[in-house]
C-alpha cells in the first residue's frame, strides 16, 4: 500500500495540491494607489538624495577638471600676448604694465608654499564668469609692482581651488607675480622668524580673517580705507572657513625688492625654490 | 517611476539593462554640463570677494 517504488502516496498528495494553471494566468493584481504613491516618493527621495551627492562630485571634482582646461587656455593665450610683444632686452626699464580688459589674463601667479609648479593665470575681474577660470584681479586696485594694493580674489573648493591651502602661508613665504617682462616677489608679512603674521612693521598683518563685507583689506594700504598708497602690497581673499562662505580669509603680503627683469632672468628667481 | 520605465524598455532583459544604463547617463551628464553649472551662481557658499 505505501510502497514508494509505486508512488502511489505522492500522486495522492500531488492531487490535493490545488491547481495552479488558472491563477497565474490571470493579470496580477494592482497595487492600491497608496502603495503606488509612496513607492513613487520614495524613489523621488533617493533620486533627490543621488542628485545632491552627484553635485558635491560636481563641485568639488568636476569643476576643478574644467577649470584644469580653462587655465591651459589662458596660459596659452597669456603667452601668445607676450610673444607677440617685443623681446625683452637686457638693462631696459620695464614698462609699467595696463591694466586690461575685464576677462583678459594678466599675469601667472606662483606660490611656492602651494607647490614647486603652483602656477595660476590671473584674470581681470572678480565676477564669477572669472573666478570660475581662475583667480581674479579685484578692477581698479594696483598692478604687479606699482604702489598700492594688488588685490586678487580666488576659490578656495573647487574651480581649480586656487586659494585651497592659502591658510597654510607663513609669514616670508614668497608670492611670485609673472609679468610679461618681469617677475615680481611679494612676501607675506609677519615676523618669518616666529611665524606670528600680526607683528610685521609695517603694522598690517600676514593673515586675517574678516567679515565679507570689509573692503578695506583691499585698499590700497590695506587695513586702511582712504589712506593714500605708501608701498607695493598684495592681497589674496578666498572663503573661510572652506566649504563656506560665513567669512574671507585674507593673506596680505609686501613687495621684496625690485622687480627682476625677464631679460636677465628668465628662469625666474630664486625665490621659486623655495618653500 | 523606475519600475514604470523598466516596464517601457522595448527587448529583453540585455537590452534594457543597455537602455537604462545609456538613461542613466544622459541624465547625469545632462546635470553636470548643463543643469549645475547653471544653478551654481545662484547658490551662497562660492562668494570669495570682499564687497559691500
Amino acid at each position: 500500500m505505501t510502497d514508494p517504488q509505486l508512488g502511489l502516496d505522492a500522486t495522492q498528495r500531488m492531487d490535493r495540491v490545488p491547481a495552479l494553471e488558472p491563477r497565474a494566468a490571470a493579470a496580477p493584481p494592482r497595487d492600491p494607489l497608496w502603495r503606488t504613491l509612496a513607492r513613487g516618493l520614495g524613489e523621488l527621495l533617493v533620486t533627490a538624495g543621488l542628485v545632491v551627492l552627484l553635485f558635491v562630485v560636481y563641485e568639488v571634482y568636476v569643476t576643478d577638471l574644467l577649470n584644469d582646461r580653462q587655465q591651459g587656455q589662458l596660459n596659452e593665450q597669456l603667452h601668445d600676448q607676450w610673444d607677440a610683444g617685443p623681446a625683452p632686452e637686457a638693462g631696459t626699464p620695464i614698462a609699467p604694465q595696463v591694466e586690461p580688459a575685464v576677462g583678459e589674463p594678466l599675469a601667472v601667479l606662483h606660490i611656492p608654499r602651494l607647490g614647486a609648479d603652483y602656477e595660476r593665470v590671473i584674470l581681470e575681474g572678480t565676477a564669477e564668469d572669472e573666478l570660475s577660470q581662475g583667480p581674479g584681479h579685484y578692477e581698479g586696485t594696483a598692478m604687479p609692482g606699482q604702489l598700492g594694493n594688488l588685490a586678487i580674489a580666488g576659490h578656495r573648493v573647487g574651480k581649480g581651488s586656487p586659494f585651497l591651502d592659502a591658510d597654510q602661508l607663513v609669514p616670508g613665504d614668497p608670492i611670485v607675480v609673472e609679468t610679461a617682462d618681469a617677475w615680481y616677489v611679494y612676501r607675506v608679512l609677519g615676523n618669518p622668524g616666529t611665524g606670528d603674521y600680526t607683528t610685521d612693521p609695517s603694522g598690517i598683518p600676514g593673515q586675517q580673517i574678516v567679515r565679507p563685507t570689509e573692503v578695506s583689506v583691499i585698499a590700497p594700504v590695506p587695513g586702511s580705507a582712504g589712506v593714500a598708497a605708501t608701498g607695493a602690497y598684495l592681497t589674496l581673499t578666498t572663503c573661510h572657513p572652506k566649504y563656506s562662505a560665513r567669512q574671507r580669509l585674507i593673506v596680505h603680503a609686501e613687495l621684496d625688492g625690485a622687480p627682476i627683469a625677464k631679460a636677465d632672468d628668465p628662469d625666474g628667481p630664486s625665490a621659486l625654490q623655495e618653500g | 517611476m523606475y519600475g514604470w520605465i523598466w516596464r517601457h524598455l522595448p527587448g529583453g532583459t540585455a537590452s534594457r539593462a543597455a537602455l537604462a544604463l545609456v538613461l542613466v547617463l544622459a541624465v547625469v551628464a545632462l546635470l553636470l554640463f548643463v543643469v549645475f553649472p547653471w544653478v551654481e551662481p545662484r547658490l551662497p557658499f562660492n562668494d570669495v570677494t570682499v564687497d559691500q
